[in-house]
């Protein structure tokens, strides 16, 4: 009889959580893999119009930002509501733009420099003025290849907010 | 008869498990790279002259304080914008030295002679909104894109973004320098003259 009884008697194997590290580790790589370092803390406000005849934006070495928007919340006692320019961490005006692609430009080899872009990323909400003047002074510059930095979608998602 | 206890589940693969979905999500996943609208400034040359361009070849696109379009002296809502784009680039009025033999417009002699004679003027005033800005935009590079596409479905089957893309894939089995060539034949018969004047 025992035959029969044997099973019931041994007690559930306790699940082996040996692997479990090889499970925390797999995630851990994904999400390193997958996030995107942010390089540069925003100051300002920055939501990217949308387009539909988007081209992509690689080789991230070779791309100057220069961020337009109104200043957040908490900058603008100081800086009022009017859009800003922010280069790297910082606030800065036109004038400012000659020694930030200067300095862009001598951080890269000598070969690669015909090769840099400017990305714009200006808030929707922004003044053309401001972005015809630092047009300008990238051509001053003879920094030619720009990019205006949009979210991938239909042209009528730019009008909400109006 | 002895107690035996089940026996342990072997987990000596579970780490070549997760190490394969792993592979598997470092192959698939892309990291989010920024998307845009690529341009070109004009370099400025003080010495040159402005070459003389005649009035019917001009395409003038004013974005007003308001956020208006003002096209060729007519308002005009954005969503025609695309339409009178490609009707003025495809327009091939020219005759003779300037005719188009690849243009399907109208042939107005009032109009573009030809693709590559015809340019877009886009002006926008200081308080133009940047979001309407990109709009137009994007609706002109849409009217030169959709004429590409057109031209290259009719020469090559396929269209212009596709090709553009089989550029950049390495994977690609053909004759790349030969798709460069027709890329770039279409470049030539649509070429695109976007003028944004401050």
């Amino acid at each position: 009889m025992s035959k029969f009884n044997k099973k019931k008697s041994g007690e559930m194997p306790a699940i082996s959580t040996a692997s479990l590290p090889d499970i925390v580790f797999m995630l851990l790589f994904f999400f390193m893999v997958a996030t995107v370092m942010r390089d540069t803390t925003l100051k300002i406000e920055n939501q990217l119009p949308s387009a539909d005849q988007v081209e992509k934006l690689d080789k991230k070495d070779l791309v100057m930002y220069i961020y337009v928007g109104q200043p957040q919340e908490q900058y603008q006692s100081k800086y009022g509501k009017e859009s800003r320019i922010q280069l790297n961490d910082k606030f800065a005006d036109v004038s400012d733009i000659k020694a930030f692609i200067a300095a862009e430009r001598a951080s890269k080899r000598e070969e690669l420099i015909p090769l840099l872009t400017t990305a714009l990323k200006v808030d929707k909400d922004a003044n053309m003025g401001l972005v015809g003047d630092i047009k300008q002074e990238l051509r001053k510059e003879n920094a030619l290849k720009i990019n205006y930095t949009t979210r991938q979608g239909d042209i009528s998602n730019n009008k909400k907010t109006n | 008869m002895a107690k035996r206890a089940a026996p342990e589940v072997n987990a000596g693969s579970m780490a070549d498990i997760a190490f394969l979905l792993l592979i598997f999500f470092l192959v698939t996943t892309t990291i989010e790279t920024d998307t845009g609208l690529n341009r070109k400034l004009p370099p400025i040359d003080e010495n040159q002259d402005p070459p003389i361009i005649k009035q019917k070849n001009i395409f003038t696109v004013l974005i007003n304080g308001k956020n208006q379009l003002l096209v060729e002296d007519e308002l005009m809502e954005l969503k025609d914008l695309r339409k009178a784009a490609v009707e003025f680039l495809d327009n091939g009025g020219g005759t003779g030295e300037d005719a188009c033999s690849y243009c399907k417009g109208k042939k107005n002699p009032e109009s573009s002679d030809n693709p590559d004679k015809a340019i877009i003027s886009l002006k926008n005033e200081r308080e133009t909104t940047y979001s309407t800005y990109i709009s137009v935009q994007n609706e002109l590079l849409a009217a030169y894109n959709q004429l590409r596409d057109r031209r290259a479905m009719e020469l090559y089957g396929i269209t212009f973004k596709e090709m553009q893309n089989n550029i950049n894939d390495a994977n690609y089995i053909g004759n790349k320098a030969k798709l460069k060539e027709q890329v770039e034949k279409i470049q030539l018969e649509y070429p695109q003259k976007l003028s944004e004047v401050q």
